[in-house]
Formats: C-alpha cells, structure tokens, sequence
C-alpha cells in the first residue's frame, strides 16, 4: 500500500450576487453557483467525485432538509451517483465545508471536490427571522431569556469598550471599511458607501450595537472546487493552493467562555492554520474575517494575531484599507457584502480565488501573495481558519 | 415553536435555579452539566444538585429593540450576563427598572416572571429574570 498524500488546489470558483433576492429559490441560487464555478474551472462536472453542501438553516427558514440531495439532484449530477453531504456548523457551515473538501483530496480518497454554500433567509420575515437566527446560541439558556445574535455581541462589545477604553467610533470604523470595500465588489448586498457618522447614528439594534454594527439578512450561494495535485497535472490546470486547514471549538454559551470577549476559537484555529502552513501573522497579505457585528471585527483582529488585546482600535483608521498594511475584508465583509449563513465562508474562498489570480478588479490587493480566511460559528462556538495561496 | 416536554423538563432549574456542581473540584455550573469539563471521566457520577442563592452581579447587558417574534410585547428589554455569587454565569433579563439605572458591576438579585409566550393561544413560559438590589 502506498500512501498517497496530495496537495489540495482551488480550481475554480462562482457565486451568486448577495442580496435579497425575492425571485430566487434555495435550490436556483446554488445551481447558480455550482455552475459558475465549474464554467469558471473549465472542467466537466462527470468528474466531480464528492459534494459537500454548506447549509446552516434551511430545515427551519425553508423547510427543507435533505439538503444533500436536493443540491445533487438539480445540478444535474443525481444520476452520478456520487455523494452529496450537507455540512452544518451554523455560520461557520461554509469554512467547515471546504475543511471537508480539503481533508477528502489531502487524504488521497478524492481528485475532485465541489463545495457549495447557499442559505434562502429572506423566505420568512421581520421578527420570526430573528427567533429562526437565534437558533445558532444555546437556545435552552441564551435564546429563551431573549438572546439574539446582536444582544450577546452587544453584551460583548459593552465590556471590551468598558475594560480596554475603546469607543463606538473604532467599531464603526469596521463597517466603514466593509462598505468602502463593498461598493467595488458587483456581487455585494450593499454597495453604498457610508460614514461614520453615518454608522454611528443609525438605529438602535441591541445597545451600543446599532443597525450599521450588524450584518444583514442576505440570500446567496457560493461555490468552488478543490482538486488534488494529480487532477491539476492531468488536466493541465492552474489552481490556488490550500496551504492549511485548521478549527477550534469552545463553549456554546457565551457565559460559558472564560472570558466574554476572548474569542478562544479564533485565536486556536489561526494558530494552528499559521503553524501548519509555516508562516508567521506577518506574512499575512490580506484577511477575510468573519465580522457579523462590528465588534467581532475588533476582537477577531486581536484574536487571529493582528494586534494585541484591547489595541484593535489602532488598526481600523487606516492599517485594514485595501492599500494598508493589512487589508481587512476586500470583498466587503460580513457587514456589505452579506450574511448568507451557509453560503458566507464558502464566499471568502471565491474572493480570495480572484485577490490571488489578480481578477478582484478595483478592489483588488496589490501584490497580495496569500490570505488568511476565518469562517466563525454563532457568538465565537466555532472558528475555521484556511490559509491560501502561496507562504 | 416546541412542545410542553421541552419547557417542562427544565422547570426545576428555571423556576428554582437549580445548579450541578462537581463532587471532584466542587465547581458549581449552570446550567446543569453531566460532564465537568474541568474533571472530564473523574466527574462522571458525582454531579450532584446545587440550590443557587440568585444573587450575583452584572458583567455586562445591552438595550435590545430588535427583538424576536416571542418577546415582542417587552420590546426594548435589558439583556444581561450576571455573574452568580456561587461562581457560573447566566444569560437573563433585567427588569422593573430604567435602561440608564443598570450599570456593569451593580449587584441584582432574582425574580420568578413570565418569559415569553409562543403565540396567541401557545404556552406560556415561565422562568428566572433579575431586579437591581
């Protein structure tokens, strides 16, 4: 027996635009993508061995479970016979996803992967989408008391700006900096610019947070294909190179965590994907991160290693702008260009797909070598950290 | 959304606030655990009931206005995490009193209120919420 460990490849990637998108179903929207990507890759889809489906409400927001199967069954592929699995691990779905992609190709087993990540959230409205959402904390002890997603990162931010003397302007600064961002990305939910004055003054959602903390409600799928280095030679492509994989759990609850804004998760999983991959957080070109709220922006920023506790703040002036030194978000982040759960992480590779083949247009990242992806569960219960492109 | 079951076999701890604690390290949690996550197998049987003080202090809240279905009549409400005086910490509401009288560090103690209902003719339930001392 020779054991056959590959190197995994991003061979192409598609998504829809993020938006809401009242004319499109859950199964369109990933068929869209799907196919995007593989148009993109050039390959035909008789050759995709395996489908990991990243999904993190559709069983309540649309009634469908299954999800393996439906995204099989209308891209075409159910006579295939290959497997399609739905990946769940509530807003992280999409970076566990592709950890599955990359631990199925790494292990010899596949040559050719597809990930999709679609989620349908504008299917139910206003308050309900609220109490569907809430589902991704502790629903037995966060969620029945009143928790929602905003409340326990508002509960959040209120100590870190109370302990570290940060204010309401640095949170902001991270929305700014994702509309800046979005308004040259055509796939963004929102592509205007804003202010922080602007960000500042818009209404209330769960004290300090307000409206322009928080990510929207957004439909869109995302899509790409990871194959193995054999598959790239025999068919002559070009591909971005997953130079690691990593991910880190801690507790549900946010009152469970040693600490209420010590995003253990992120710091562990970043660790771990910098070590495998051999580099340091300096030789990091850019980082897509997961920023839900504005204030996960700050934390994440200390957490996954770009500055220390407490002093976020004095990156999000300028540091984190596409020409800074570290560019934060260039497809325009949680906050701009959207939220769809299952689709979001899975979104962060089709970005970066384009940042590291030089296509991301106005926005792109002069010069940007790698990146640095964090995909985060709920309030912090999970983080997926990739490395990609070359150390 | 859920059945009585759901609601009804957790009233012993929302109604009483009803903690575990450890028999290794003698570590009190809440909401109950089977496992310690400090002792892991050492604590496997030993998890015994702990009858909480429902005193504590605020950590951290927010002023929530956006709000979901279930809770739409309490609309803006004071979310808190308290720190208990036995030593876990809980997600819960603070009410009877002003949003700009609730400070990080002010000690509350419990109250039995209504939570939430789900829907018109649904269940009513019931559970821990805190008040300033």
């Amino acid at each position: 027996m020779v054991t056959v460990l590959s190197d995994a490849y991003i061979i192409g990637a598609g998504e829809t635009k993020f938006g809401e998108l009242w004319e499109k179903s859950l199964r369109e929207l990933a068929v869209e993508a799907g196919l995007r990507a593989v148009e993109n890759a050039g390959i035909y889809s008789r050759d995709v061995e395996v489908l990991y489906g990243s999904n993190s409400l559709a069983g309540i927001i649309n009634g469908q479970e299954n999800i393996g199967a439906l995204l099989s069954d209308f891209s075409g592929i159910a006579e295939n016979h290959i497997p399609a699995i739905r990946i769940e691990a509530s807003t992280a779905s999409g970076g566990a996803a592709v950890r599955q992609a990359y631990l199925a190709v790494k292990s010899g087993e596949y040559d050719l992967v597809m990930v999709g990540g679609v989620e349908k959230m504008t299917d139910v409205y206003g308050s309900e989408t609220l109490d569907l959402t809430s589902s991704v904390l502790d629903r037995e002890w966060e969620a029945f008391f009143g928790g929602t997603p905003a409340a326990l990162a508002a509960i959040t931010a209120r100590k870190y700006m109370a302990d570290f003397k940060v204010d309401k302007e640095a949170l902001a600064m991270i929305s700014v900096n994702d509309h800046l961002n979005a308004s040259k990305n055509p796939n963004a939910h929102y592509r205007n610019k804003i202010t922080v004055e602007q960000a500042m003054n818009s209404t209330p959602v769960a004290e300090p947070l307000n409206l322009m903390d928080c990510s929207p409600i957004t439909d869109g799928a995302a899509a790409i294909l990871v194959a193995s280095e054999n598959y790239i030679k025999k068919n002559r492509l070009e591909g971005v190179r997953i130079l690691s994989s990593a991910d880190a759990q801690d507790y549900l609850a946010v009152h469970s965590r040693k600490s209420i804004y010590g995003l253990d998760s992120a710091k562990i999983a970043s660790q771990k994907a910098l070590s495998k991959a051999g580099m340091k957080i300096g030789d990091v070109s850019f980082v897509e991160l997961h920023d839900s709220y504005s204030i996960y922006g700050l934390l994440e920023l200390e957490d996954l290693g770009f500055a220390e506790k407490g002093k976020a703040k004095d990156l999000v002036y300028n540091e984190i702008k596409l020409d800074g030194r570290i560019p934060v978000n260039p497809s325009g982040g949680l906050k701009a260009k959207g939220n769809p759960f299952g689709a979001t992480g899975v979104g962060q590779f089709v970005e970066a797909y384009m940042q590291l083949n030089g296509k991301a247009g106005e926005r792109q990242v002069k010069g940007a070598k790698n990146a640095m992806l964090h995909s985060m569960g709920g309030t912090g219960s999970m983080s997926v950290v990739h490395m990609v492109g070359d150390a | 959304m859920g059945e009585v079951s759901r609601f009804w076999r957790e009233s012993v701890h929302r109604y009483r606030l009803v903690a575990h604690k450890c028999g290794n390290c003698m570590k009190v949690y809440f909401p109950p655990r089977d496992v310690c996550p400090i002792c892991h197998r050492e604590s496997i049987g030993k998890m015994s009931e702990e009858q909480l003080s429902g005193k504590g202090e605020i950590e951290s809240f927010s002023v929530v206005h956006d709000v979901p279905s279930p809770f739409t009549r309490q609309r803006p409400y004071i979310l808190a995490i308290i720190k208990l005086d036995e030593g876990p910490s809980i997600t819960a509401q603070i009410v009877d009193c002003d949003p700009g009288e609730v400070e990080i560090g002010k000690r509350v103690s419990t109250v039995f209120r209504k939570i939430a209902q789900q829907g018109e003719s649904g269940i009513i339930e019931y559970g821990y919420k805190f008040v300033l001392d």
